[in-house]
Protein backbone atom coordinates (compact mmCIF):
# COMPACT_ATOMS: atom_id res chain seq x y z
CA UNK A 1 0.00 0.00 0.00
CA UNK A 2 1.20 3.50 -1.13
CA UNK A 3 0.51 6.53 0.76
CA UNK A 4 -0.74 9.25 -1.54
CA UNK A 5 1.47 12.16 -2.97
CA UNK A 6 2.88 14.49 -0.22
CA UNK A 7 5.76 16.54 0.79
CA UNK A 8 8.13 16.11 2.97
CA UNK A 9 10.08 18.86 5.26
CA UNK A 10 12.28 18.02 7.75
CA UNK A 11 11.68 20.65 10.40
CA UNK A 12 15.09 22.33 11.68
CA UNK A 13 13.82 23.43 14.81
CA UNK A 14 10.95 23.77 17.26
CA UNK A 15 10.13 26.80 16.01
CA UNK A 16 10.73 25.34 12.27
CA UNK A 17 8.22 23.39 12.82
CA UNK A 18 5.76 26.14 13.79
CA UNK A 19 6.23 28.39 11.09
CA UNK A 20 5.93 25.53 8.82
CA UNK A 21 2.35 24.71 10.42
CA UNK A 22 1.27 27.93 10.25
CA UNK A 23 2.42 28.27 6.96
CA UNK A 24 1.09 25.22 5.50
CA UNK A 25 -2.31 25.09 7.72
CA UNK A 26 -4.68 22.21 7.69
CA UNK A 27 -2.92 20.72 4.77
CA UNK A 28 -0.06 19.61 6.84
CA UNK A 29 0.84 16.84 9.27
CA UNK A 30 3.34 16.46 11.70
CA UNK A 31 5.57 13.27 11.54
CA UNK A 32 7.35 11.60 14.71
CA UNK A 33 7.72 8.18 14.68
CA UNK A 34 4.63 7.62 12.38
CA UNK A 35 3.07 4.35 13.78
CA UNK A 36 -0.21 5.77 13.70
CA UNK A 37 -0.11 8.36 10.92
CA UNK A 38 1.56 6.01 8.38
CA UNK A 39 -0.66 3.24 8.43
CA UNK A 40 -3.29 5.65 8.19
CA UNK A 41 -1.90 7.01 5.18
CA UNK A 42 -1.22 3.87 3.64
CA UNK A 43 -4.93 3.12 4.12
CA UNK A 44 -5.78 6.04 2.17
CA UNK A 45 -7.63 7.54 5.28
CA UNK A 46 -5.23 10.80 5.80
CA UNK A 47 -4.00 12.57 3.05
CA UNK A 48 -1.83 15.38 4.33
CA UNK A 49 0.55 17.23 1.17
CA UNK A 50 2.58 18.27 3.50
CA UNK A 51 4.48 16.06 6.41
CA UNK A 52 6.55 17.87 8.83
CA UNK A 53 9.18 15.09 10.21
CA UNK A 54 9.90 16.60 14.14
CA UNK A 55 11.06 13.20 15.05
CA UNK A 56 14.83 14.72 14.82
CA UNK A 57 14.57 17.42 17.03
CA UNK A 58 16.79 17.03 19.78
CA UNK A 59 14.24 19.46 22.33
CA UNK A 60 11.78 17.40 21.92
CA UNK A 61 14.10 14.39 23.20
CA UNK A 62 14.46 15.34 26.63
CA UNK A 63 13.77 13.84 29.94
CA UNK A 64 14.50 15.67 33.11
CA UNK A 65 13.20 15.71 37.04
CA UNK A 66 12.03 18.95 38.03
CA UNK A 67 10.60 19.66 41.48
CA UNK A 68 8.66 16.75 42.12
CA UNK A 69 8.00 15.46 38.49
CA UNK A 70 9.16 14.11 35.60
CA UNK A 71 8.73 16.39 32.42
CA UNK A 72 9.61 14.00 29.36
CA UNK A 73 9.94 15.35 25.70
CA UNK A 74 7.04 14.75 23.32
CA UNK A 75 9.96 12.87 21.15
CA UNK A 76 10.70 10.27 22.99
CA UNK A 77 10.61 6.45 21.81
CA UNK A 78 8.00 4.27 23.65
CA UNK A 79 11.21 2.65 23.73
CA UNK A 80 12.99 4.88 25.80
CA UNK A 81 10.04 5.01 28.25
CA UNK A 82 10.62 1.23 28.92
CA UNK A 83 14.18 1.34 29.58
CA UNK A 84 14.74 3.98 31.08
CA UNK A 85 16.03 3.98 34.46
CA UNK A 86 14.62 7.48 35.61
CA UNK A 87 11.38 6.60 34.44
CA UNK A 88 11.19 2.91 35.79
CA UNK A 89 12.32 4.18 38.93
CA UNK A 90 9.97 7.07 39.28
CA UNK A 91 7.19 6.47 37.12
CA UNK A 92 7.08 2.55 37.49
CA UNK A 93 3.28 2.64 36.12
CA UNK A 94 3.98 4.58 32.81
CA UNK A 95 7.76 2.44 32.17
CA UNK A 96 5.14 -0.79 32.23
CA UNK A 97 2.52 0.26 30.29
CA UNK A 98 5.17 1.48 27.62
CA UNK A 99 6.31 -2.23 27.65
CA UNK A 100 2.94 -3.41 26.42
CA UNK A 101 2.34 -1.04 23.38
CA UNK A 102 2.38 -3.05 20.20
CA UNK A 103 5.58 -5.20 19.78
CA UNK A 104 9.36 -4.18 20.05
CA UNK A 105 9.67 -3.06 16.50
CA UNK A 106 6.54 -0.28 16.83
CA UNK A 107 8.48 0.65 20.46
CA UNK A 108 11.35 1.42 18.77
CA UNK A 109 9.90 3.93 16.49
CA UNK A 110 6.27 4.89 18.02
CA UNK A 111 6.68 8.78 20.34
CA UNK A 112 5.36 9.23 23.35
CA UNK A 113 3.80 12.28 21.77
CA UNK A 114 2.21 10.77 19.04
CA UNK A 115 -0.05 8.53 20.92
CA UNK A 116 -1.11 10.80 22.78
CA UNK A 117 -2.11 13.35 20.26
CA UNK A 118 -3.82 10.43 17.65
CA UNK A 119 -5.74 10.41 21.05
CA UNK A 120 -7.19 6.63 20.36
CA UNK A 121 -8.66 5.37 23.32
CA UNK A 122 -7.55 2.00 22.76
CA UNK A 123 -4.09 3.35 23.53
CA UNK A 124 -2.07 2.31 26.80
CA UNK A 125 -0.18 5.46 26.86
CA UNK A 126 -3.38 7.96 27.09
CA UNK A 127 -5.23 6.16 29.70
CA UNK A 128 -1.93 6.27 32.40
CA UNK A 129 -1.61 10.01 31.35
CA UNK A 130 -5.13 10.41 32.66
CA UNK A 131 -4.31 8.10 35.94
CA UNK A 132 -1.44 10.10 36.57
CA UNK A 133 -2.88 13.50 36.78
CA UNK A 134 -0.24 14.33 33.56
CA UNK A 135 -0.15 17.99 32.60
CA UNK A 136 0.48 18.51 28.84
CA UNK A 137 2.60 21.17 27.69
CA UNK A 138 1.84 22.62 24.01
CA UNK A 139 3.61 25.22 21.87
CA UNK A 140 1.85 27.24 19.45
CA UNK A 141 2.21 30.37 17.50
CA UNK A 142 1.67 32.63 20.64
CA UNK A 143 3.42 30.33 23.28
CA UNK A 144 3.11 27.75 25.68
CA UNK A 145 -0.66 26.54 27.58
CA UNK A 146 -0.65 23.63 29.90
CA UNK A 147 -3.53 21.32 29.89
CA UNK A 148 -4.34 18.62 32.25
CA UNK A 149 -4.43 15.18 30.56
CA UNK A 150 -8.13 15.36 31.13
CA UNK A 151 -9.04 18.33 29.63
CA UNK A 152 -6.49 17.50 26.77
CA UNK A 153 -8.79 14.17 25.30
CA UNK A 154 -11.98 15.30 23.62
CA UNK A 155 -12.93 12.44 21.92
CA UNK A 156 -12.59 9.57 19.85
CA UNK A 157 -9.42 10.43 17.99
CA UNK A 158 -9.75 13.79 19.22
CA UNK A 159 -7.80 16.31 21.39
CA UNK A 160 -7.36 20.30 22.14
CA UNK A 161 -4.50 20.32 20.50
CA UNK A 162 -4.85 22.79 18.20
CA UNK A 163 -3.44 22.57 14.39
CA UNK A 164 -1.07 25.08 14.66
CA UNK A 165 0.47 23.54 17.81
CA UNK A 166 2.99 20.81 18.89
CA UNK A 167 2.61 19.07 22.02
CA UNK A 168 6.40 19.76 23.52
CA UNK A 169 6.58 17.88 26.98
CA UNK A 170 4.65 15.60 29.17
CA UNK A 171 4.79 16.52 33.14
CA UNK A 172 4.14 13.37 35.01
CA UNK A 173 4.41 13.24 39.06
CA UNK A 174 7.27 10.91 40.68
CA UNK A 175 6.12 8.59 42.67
CA UNK A 176 8.67 6.37 43.24
CA UNK A 177 8.19 3.79 45.50
CA UNK A 178 4.20 4.18 45.41
CA UNK A 179 1.89 1.13 44.52
CA UNK A 180 0.50 0.74 41.10
CA UNK A 181 -0.68 -1.40 38.81
CA UNK A 182 -1.38 -1.94 34.53
CA UNK A 183 -3.86 -4.89 34.06
CA UNK A 184 -4.05 -5.49 29.47
CA UNK A 185 -6.56 -7.87 28.54
CA UNK A 186 -6.09 -8.54 24.98
CA UNK A 187 -6.94 -11.69 22.56
CA UNK A 188 -3.07 -11.74 20.95
CA UNK A 189 0.32 -10.56 22.61
CA UNK A 190 0.46 -7.57 20.27
CA UNK A 191 -2.95 -6.30 20.74
CA UNK A 192 -4.71 -3.40 21.42
CA UNK A 193 -6.28 -3.77 24.55
CA UNK A 194 -10.00 -5.09 24.71
CA UNK A 195 -10.01 -3.41 28.26
CA UNK A 196 -6.93 -1.73 30.13
CA UNK A 197 -6.74 -0.79 33.85
CA UNK A 198 -4.14 1.53 34.97
CA UNK A 199 -3.92 2.28 39.02
CA UNK A 200 -1.61 4.28 40.74
CA UNK A 201 -1.41 5.04 44.33
CA UNK A 202 -0.86 8.84 44.44
CA UNK A 203 1.19 10.72 47.01
CA UNK A 204 -1.52 11.64 49.67
CA UNK A 205 -2.10 7.64 49.62
CA UNK A 206 -5.16 7.47 47.63
CA UNK A 207 -5.56 5.51 44.55
CA UNK A 208 -6.22 6.71 41.17
CA UNK A 209 -7.78 4.51 38.13
CA UNK A 210 -7.43 5.10 34.29
CA UNK A 211 -9.33 2.86 31.80
CA UNK A 212 -8.33 1.63 28.18
CA UNK A 213 -10.85 1.29 25.74
CA UNK A 214 -13.88 2.01 28.19
CA UNK A 215 -15.28 5.07 26.08
CA UNK A 216 -14.34 7.72 23.31
CA UNK A 217 -11.58 9.02 25.58
CA UNK A 218 -9.19 7.67 27.95
CA UNK A 219 -11.17 7.29 30.96
CA UNK A 220 -10.83 7.98 34.77
CA UNK A 221 -12.98 5.74 36.93
CA UNK A 222 -14.04 8.34 39.00
CA UNK A 223 -16.87 6.51 41.03
CA UNK A 224 -14.43 3.52 41.66
CA UNK A 225 -12.00 6.39 43.87
CA UNK A 226 -14.67 7.57 45.64
CA UNK A 227 -16.14 4.39 47.01
CA UNK A 228 -12.50 3.42 47.70
CA UNK A 229 -12.36 7.12 49.74
CA UNK A 230 -15.74 6.33 51.54
CA UNK A 231 -14.53 2.69 52.61
CA UNK A 232 -15.73 0.34 50.05
CA UNK A 233 -13.64 -2.88 50.03
CA UNK A 234 -12.29 -4.04 46.54
CA UNK A 235 -14.93 -5.82 45.06
CA UNK A 236 -17.19 -3.22 45.75
CA UNK A 237 -15.46 0.07 44.71
CA UNK A 238 -13.85 -2.48 41.48
CA UNK A 239 -17.86 -3.23 40.79
CA UNK A 240 -18.13 0.57 39.88
CA UNK A 241 -15.64 0.31 37.40
CA UNK A 242 -17.89 0.94 34.31
CA UNK A 243 -20.20 3.74 36.05
CA UNK A 244 -20.57 6.33 33.50
CA UNK A 245 -18.10 4.79 30.89
CA UNK A 246 -19.22 3.88 27.24
CA UNK A 247 -17.41 1.18 26.13
CA UNK A 248 -17.28 0.39 22.42
CA UNK A 249 -18.91 -2.97 20.66
CA UNK A 250 -16.63 -4.61 18.41
CA UNK A 251 -15.22 -7.72 16.95
CA UNK A 252 -13.02 -8.21 20.33
CA UNK A 253 -16.13 -7.85 22.44
CA UNK A 254 -19.46 -5.92 23.15
CA UNK A 255 -19.92 -2.85 25.46
CA UNK A 256 -21.36 -5.61 28.23
CA UNK A 257 -18.35 -7.84 27.44
CA UNK A 258 -16.21 -4.95 28.18
CA UNK A 259 -18.21 -3.19 31.48
CA UNK A 260 -17.82 -6.91 33.14
CA UNK A 261 -14.18 -7.08 31.99
CA UNK A 262 -13.10 -3.77 33.03
CA UNK A 263 -14.60 -4.81 36.76
CA UNK A 264 -12.78 -7.76 36.96
CA UNK A 265 -9.12 -6.29 35.25
CA UNK A 266 -10.00 -3.38 38.43
CA UNK A 267 -10.55 -5.70 41.42
CA UNK A 268 -7.08 -7.64 39.99
CA UNK A 269 -5.36 -4.09 39.64
CA UNK A 270 -6.82 -2.87 42.82
CA UNK A 271 -5.31 -5.65 44.85
CA UNK A 272 -1.68 -5.69 43.24
CA UNK A 273 -1.46 -1.62 44.21
CA UNK A 274 -2.57 -2.74 47.20
CA UNK A 275 -6.04 -0.76 47.50
CA UNK A 276 -8.33 -1.21 50.77
CA UNK A 277 -5.46 -2.71 52.80
CA UNK B 1 8.43 15.94 -4.53
CA UNK B 2 11.82 14.18 -4.65
CA UNK B 3 14.67 14.05 -2.24
CA UNK B 4 18.14 12.90 -1.74
CA UNK B 5 18.61 10.76 0.43
CA UNK B 6 21.79 8.80 1.73
CA UNK B 7 21.67 5.68 3.69
CA UNK B 8 24.33 3.39 4.79
CA UNK B 9 23.19 -0.12 4.13
CA UNK B 10 24.85 -3.28 5.27
CA UNK B 11 27.70 -1.29 5.49
CA UNK B 12 27.73 0.47 1.57
CA UNK B 13 26.94 4.02 1.64
CA UNK B 14 24.29 4.46 -1.00
CA UNK B 15 23.06 7.87 -2.45
CA UNK B 16 19.46 8.08 -4.02
CA UNK B 17 16.56 10.39 -5.13
CA UNK B 18 13.38 9.31 -3.62
CA UNK B 19 10.08 10.05 -3.68
CA UNK B 20 8.61 11.56 -0.16
CA UNK B 21 6.12 8.43 0.21
CA UNK B 22 8.70 5.96 -0.35
CA UNK B 23 8.79 3.31 2.30
CA UNK B 24 12.44 2.00 3.26
CA UNK B 25 11.44 -1.51 2.36
CA UNK B 26 10.47 -0.99 -1.16
CA UNK B 27 13.75 1.21 -0.92
CA UNK B 28 15.60 -1.82 -0.04
CA UNK B 29 14.02 -4.37 -2.08
CA UNK B 30 13.07 -2.35 -5.68
CA UNK B 31 16.05 0.07 -5.37
CA UNK B 32 18.64 -1.89 -3.88
CA UNK B 33 17.58 -5.12 -4.70
CA UNK B 34 18.15 -6.40 -1.60
CA UNK B 35 15.22 -8.81 -1.46
CA UNK B 36 15.61 -10.68 1.89
CA UNK B 37 13.67 -8.16 3.40
CA UNK B 38 9.74 -9.03 2.94
CA UNK B 39 6.42 -7.33 2.69
CA UNK B 40 4.29 -9.65 4.45
CA UNK B 41 1.00 -7.39 5.93
CA UNK B 42 2.38 -4.43 4.83
CA UNK B 43 0.49 -2.90 7.99
CA UNK B 44 3.54 -3.03 10.96
CA UNK B 45 1.67 -6.41 12.36
CA UNK B 46 3.26 -9.49 10.37
CA UNK B 47 7.61 -7.88 11.08
CA UNK B 48 8.39 -10.11 7.92
CA UNK B 49 9.87 -6.15 6.75
CA UNK B 50 12.15 -5.78 9.96
CA UNK B 51 15.30 -4.45 9.55
CA UNK B 52 17.89 -2.92 12.23
CA UNK B 53 17.78 1.08 11.43
CA UNK B 54 20.25 3.04 13.62
CA UNK B 55 20.71 -0.04 16.06
CA UNK B 56 16.98 -1.66 16.73
CA UNK B 57 14.73 -3.42 14.65
CA UNK B 58 12.25 -1.99 12.99
CA UNK B 59 9.21 -2.34 10.39
CA UNK B 60 10.33 -1.20 7.28
CA UNK B 61 7.06 -0.79 6.17
CA UNK B 62 6.15 2.06 8.66
CA UNK B 63 9.37 3.94 7.99
CA UNK B 64 9.63 6.29 5.04
CA UNK B 65 13.02 6.46 3.35
CA UNK B 66 13.80 10.09 3.29
CA UNK B 67 12.84 10.09 7.17
CA UNK B 68 15.63 7.14 7.40
CA UNK B 69 18.14 10.08 5.85
CA UNK B 70 21.88 10.56 7.01
CA UNK B 71 20.58 6.82 8.96
CA UNK B 72 22.34 3.29 8.94
CA UNK B 73 20.71 0.15 7.76
CA UNK B 74 21.13 -3.49 8.44
CA UNK B 75 18.95 -5.95 6.26
CA UNK B 76 19.44 -10.07 6.44
CA UNK B 77 22.30 -10.18 3.64
CA UNK B 78 24.71 -7.77 6.12
CA UNK B 79 24.39 -10.72 8.67
CA UNK B 80 26.91 -13.19 7.22
CA UNK B 81 30.56 -12.18 6.24
CA UNK B 82 32.08 -14.47 3.90
CA UNK B 83 29.78 -17.82 4.11
CA UNK B 84 30.01 -17.53 7.78
CA UNK B 85 26.38 -17.56 9.12
CA UNK B 86 25.60 -15.29 12.08
CA UNK B 87 25.03 -17.37 15.47
CA UNK B 88 21.10 -16.61 14.86
CA UNK B 89 21.45 -17.97 11.38
CA UNK B 90 23.08 -20.96 12.14
CA UNK B 91 20.45 -21.31 15.29
CA UNK B 92 17.84 -21.37 13.24
CA UNK B 93 19.46 -24.16 10.73
CA UNK B 94 20.32 -25.69 13.77
CA UNK B 95 17.29 -25.98 15.36
CA UNK B 96 14.84 -26.30 12.50
CA UNK B 97 13.55 -22.23 12.81
CA UNK B 98 11.90 -22.52 9.79
CA UNK B 99 9.62 -24.05 7.26
CA UNK B 100 8.20 -22.43 4.72
CA UNK B 101 11.13 -19.23 5.32
CA UNK B 102 8.86 -16.54 4.83
CA UNK B 103 9.04 -14.95 8.04
CA UNK B 104 12.65 -15.96 8.73
CA UNK B 105 14.59 -12.94 7.39
CA UNK B 106 12.67 -10.75 9.30
CA UNK B 107 12.80 -13.27 12.68
CA UNK B 108 16.23 -13.58 12.43
CA UNK B 109 17.16 -9.70 12.17
CA UNK B 110 14.18 -9.28 14.89
CA UNK B 111 15.89 -12.16 16.97
CA UNK B 112 19.21 -10.16 16.03
CA UNK B 113 17.76 -6.68 17.79
CA UNK B 114 16.64 -8.75 20.73
CA UNK B 115 20.18 -10.36 21.78
CA UNK B 116 21.32 -6.82 21.63
CA UNK B 117 18.88 -5.52 23.83
CA UNK B 118 19.28 -8.76 26.09
CA UNK B 119 22.30 -11.19 25.28
CA UNK B 120 20.50 -13.95 27.73
CA UNK B 121 16.98 -14.22 27.31
CA UNK B 122 14.46 -16.91 29.30
CA UNK B 123 12.48 -19.02 26.82
CA UNK B 124 9.20 -16.31 27.93
CA UNK B 125 11.63 -13.54 27.05
CA UNK B 126 12.13 -14.53 23.55
CA UNK B 127 8.58 -15.04 23.02
CA UNK B 128 7.72 -11.66 24.29
CA UNK B 129 10.72 -9.72 22.18
CA UNK B 130 9.44 -11.64 19.01
CA UNK B 131 5.66 -10.67 19.95
CA UNK B 132 6.21 -8.47 16.58
CA UNK B 133 6.87 -11.23 14.58
CA UNK B 134 3.91 -13.76 13.12
CA UNK B 135 4.92 -17.01 11.74
CA UNK B 136 2.67 -18.96 10.49
CA UNK B 137 3.90 -22.41 10.12
CA UNK B 138 6.28 -23.61 13.47
CA UNK B 139 3.93 -22.92 16.08
CA UNK B 140 7.48 -20.68 17.44
CA UNK B 141 8.85 -23.45 19.77
CA UNK B 142 11.31 -24.03 17.43
CA UNK B 143 11.95 -20.83 16.50
CA UNK B 144 12.50 -20.01 20.25
CA UNK B 145 15.15 -22.49 20.90
CA UNK B 146 16.59 -21.19 17.40
CA UNK B 147 17.12 -18.00 19.04
CA UNK B 148 17.95 -19.39 22.40
CA UNK B 149 20.82 -21.72 20.75
CA UNK B 150 22.11 -18.26 19.54
CA UNK B 151 22.66 -16.75 22.84
CA UNK B 152 24.61 -19.77 24.01
CA UNK B 153 26.49 -19.59 20.70
CA UNK B 154 27.98 -16.33 20.51
CA UNK B 155 24.81 -13.90 20.38
CA UNK B 156 23.54 -11.21 17.93
CA UNK B 157 27.29 -11.41 15.80
CA UNK B 158 29.86 -9.31 15.14
CA UNK B 159 28.34 -6.96 12.34
CA UNK B 160 25.58 -6.60 14.78
CA UNK B 161 27.39 -5.42 17.56
CA UNK B 162 29.48 -3.03 15.53
CA UNK B 163 26.28 -1.78 13.48
CA UNK B 164 24.45 -1.05 16.79
CA UNK B 165 28.11 0.48 18.68
CA UNK B 166 28.24 2.81 15.82
CA UNK B 167 24.50 4.00 15.53
CA UNK B 168 22.48 4.00 18.89
CA UNK B 169 21.97 6.85 20.30
CA UNK B 170 21.27 5.50 23.72
CA UNK B 171 18.31 5.74 26.45
CA UNK B 172 17.74 9.43 27.60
Amino acid sequence: MIPAEFDYVAASSLEDALRLLGEHGDEAKLLAGGHSLIPLMKFRLAAPSVLVDISRLPELRTLRPSDGHLRLGAGLRIRDLELSPVVREQVPLLAAAAASVGDRQVRARATVGGTVVHGDPAADIPAVLVTLDATLVLRGPAGERELSAAEFFVDFWETACGLDEVLVEIVVPALPGRRWAFEKFRQRSQDWATVGVAVQETADGEHAVGLVNMAPVPWRASPVEDALRSGAAVPEAAGHAAEGAAPPSDLRGDSAYRAHLAQVLTAKALTTAGAGS
Amino acid sequence: MRHDVTLRVNGVVNRHTVESRQLLVHHLRETLGLTGTHVGCDTSNCGACTVLLDGVAVKSCTVFTVAADGGEVLTVEGLAQDGQLTPVQEGFRQCHGLQCGYCTPGMVVSATGLLLDRPDPSPEEIREGLEGNLCRCTGYQMIVESVRWAADHGGPGAVAEAHRSRTEAGTP
